[in-house]
């Protein structure tokens, strides 16, 4: 078998494993729906200013959600998972085999990807079926490569935490600790209409605000292109190559001594 | 025979700490190797740089014809490694495991076959986190048997077993040597080191101290110990010098046991003294591996 086939075929098993880990998928999914809820339910029928007009928040709070859900499919889970997986000797034990360590993590990120794909999908679908926020068409293919590029580089994100994070006992209080600060000042939690100066450039240092941009683009009732946002994508794909790059430098199969 | 694994010199330190201090083992092709030693003593820093699980400072290694420390998949293919602690996808059932193992090589074993080494035929279905320990352990050789290995390497592959796993899981190491099969064993059971291995190598801090069979090993050594509680009346000479005790027991240790039996009975009959637990055995491997790590009981004057 080459790599590929390997990779995918890890894939396979990893899913299998996932769907069967209930609590897993069942918080996966449910977190980014419950946040979804309350943040609608609270200022969703209020009114703020987008890029183009004035509209509904609920066009505001779907894409946010969006993005939200590709951050704690790829990189909290991540985070966590991976350093489980090394405390418990499951990756040293992969490592003895003749399967290239590349293939195993590649196998990983793939799945992620296309967990945080079905997890789009169904912010979509609960946004249009509930809140009356249609289900983009012509933004659509930005949609997806928006939510691949988001997904592919917070995996990235994730296993070069992952590969400093001393044991899964601390890996989620790191994941959140990581992240949490940055969700707030990048427009996914909060629409930051006024931001201090500083905390508006803090938040264009880091990809979350690049991505919650590039996915309220696809939304934007005001959207007349193809909703593509090259400039925050590419940022957003700088960060996942800086995280390959940590990845490569610091990745451990080891539990740590 | 050709050898499977030479190790020369091999040095590992860290930081300050020198774990190894120029280790030299060699494994024949088709033997089972029971690396003996200490906690602490280098044992496991041995086997993973043979496993290529951990860098070595200096000296040679060959496994196979590899060098482990940058062991490719070649040389990956050809080993199965049972690991102390090392996790299993807990959600996936025991024969998915196997399977997804089995696609890591490239001449694997049959998935029936491997069940039915390891005993799990039963379990196929069932989930690795509803296994028991011993079966988790008997699931841990099923994948390290996975790609056909030349050679094992088992880390106390039978730690916290109870008596009739550990009887069961002999069978199958023994039965691994039928196949061809190399072992490197490590354990801490002298029953289990002297029943499986077909040479022995002790390893005291960072240095191969010896290194042979239990019978070569015995050489040097006395032969037969003489043990029974210890009296309350004191022993005439020379038995007194000669004696030592250990748990309330008096031990004898001596190379020609029947002149001394016979003093020692006729003493012991004319004083009217009855040796209680009287034994007479052959050296056993415990008391050679304790001599050689070098705790060798408290010794009391009778």
């Amino acid at each position: 078998m080459n790599d590929v086939a390997l990779a995918l075929r890890q894939v396979r098993y990893t899913n299998r494993s996932f769907w069967r880990n209930p609590t897993v998928a069942f918080f996966t999914f449910l977190l980014p729906l419950i946040f979804l809820v309350i943040l609608n339910a609270l200022l969703g029928n209020d009114s703020g200013q987008l890029q183009g007009g004035e509209a509904e928040l609920k066009y505001f709070y779907i894409p946010s959600m969006v993005a939200l859900s590709i951050i704690n499919a790829c990189y909290t889970s991540l985070v966590m998972t991976i350093s489980i997986a090394r405390d418990d000797g499951v990756l040293k034990r992969v490592r003895g085999t003749p399967l290239p360590g590349g293939a195993y993590l590649f196998g990983r990120v793939i799945h992620t990807i296309l967990i945080a794909l079905l997890l789009v999908a169904i912010i979509v679908t609960f946004g249009a079926v509930f809140y009356g926020v249609e289900v983009p068409v012509k933004t659509m293919p930005a949609l997806i490569v928006t939510v691949v590029v988001g997904a592919a580089a917070f995996s990235a994100l994730g296993l070069a935490l992952a590969s400093v994070t001393p044991n899964a006992e601390a890996a989620p209080a790191i994941a959140n600790a990581t992240i949490l600060p940055v969700l707030f000042i990048s427009d996914v939690f909060v629409r930051l209409d006024d931001p201090p100066r500083w905390l508006d450039i803090l938040g264009d240092i880091f990809p979350v605000k690049h991505l919650s941009e590039a996915c309220q683009a696809a939304f934007n009732p005001f959207q007349t292109g193809w909703g593509f946002e090259w400039l925050d994508l590419a940022i957003v794909a700088a960060w996942g190559l800086f995280g390959v790059v940590l990845a490569f430098r610091y990745f451990s199969w080891y539990p740590r001594e | 025979m050709e050898t499977a694994i030479e190790a020369r010199g091999l040095h590992k330190s860290y930081g300050d700490l020198e774990a190894l201090k120029g280790v030299d083992l060699t494994v024949r092709q088709g033997e089972v190797l029971c690396l003996l030693g200490p906690n602490g003593a280098g044992k496991t820093t041995t086997v993973e740089i043979l496993e290529g699980h951990r860098n070595y400072d200096g000296g040679d290694v060959a496994v196979l014809g590899y060098d482990p420390a940058t062991g490719d998949r070649g040389f990956r293919a050809r080993i199965g490694i049972v690991l102390q602690n090392a996790g299993v996808e807990r959600f996936l059932t025991v024969e998915e495991v196997i399977e997804l193992y089995r696609g890591y090589y490239p001449h694997p074993r049959p998935l029936d076959e491997l069940l039915s080494i390891v005993g799990l035929q039963e379990k196929r279905q069932s989930l690795v986190r509803r296994l028991s320990g011993g079966q988790v352990r008997r699931l841990d050789m099923a994948l390290a048997l996975a790609g056909d290995p030349d050679l094992l390497f088992l880390d106390e592959p039978t730690s916290g077993f109870d008596p009739e796993a550990r009887r069961g899981a002999w069978e199958m190491i023994a039965g691994l040597r039928d196949l061809g099969k190399t072992v490197l064993l490590t354990t801490h059971y002298m029953e289990e080191a002297e029943r499986l291995s077909d040479r022995l190598a002790v390893i005291v801090e960072g240095r191969i101290v010896a290194e042979g069979t239990v019978e070569s090993l015995r050489q040097g050594q006395a032969g037969t110990v003489i043990s029974f509680r210890n009296p309350a009346a004191e022993l005439p000479e020379p038995l007194r010098t000669s004696a030592h005790v250990e748990n309330g027991r008096l031990i004898v240790e001596t190379d020609n046991p029947t002149p001394l039996l016979h003093e020692l009975t006729g003493w012991a009959v004319s004083s009217g003294i009855e040796l209680e637990e009287l034994r007479v055995a052959s050296t056993s491997l415990e008391d050679i591996y304790l001599k050689l790590v070098g705790s060798t009981p408290e010794r009391a004057r009778p």
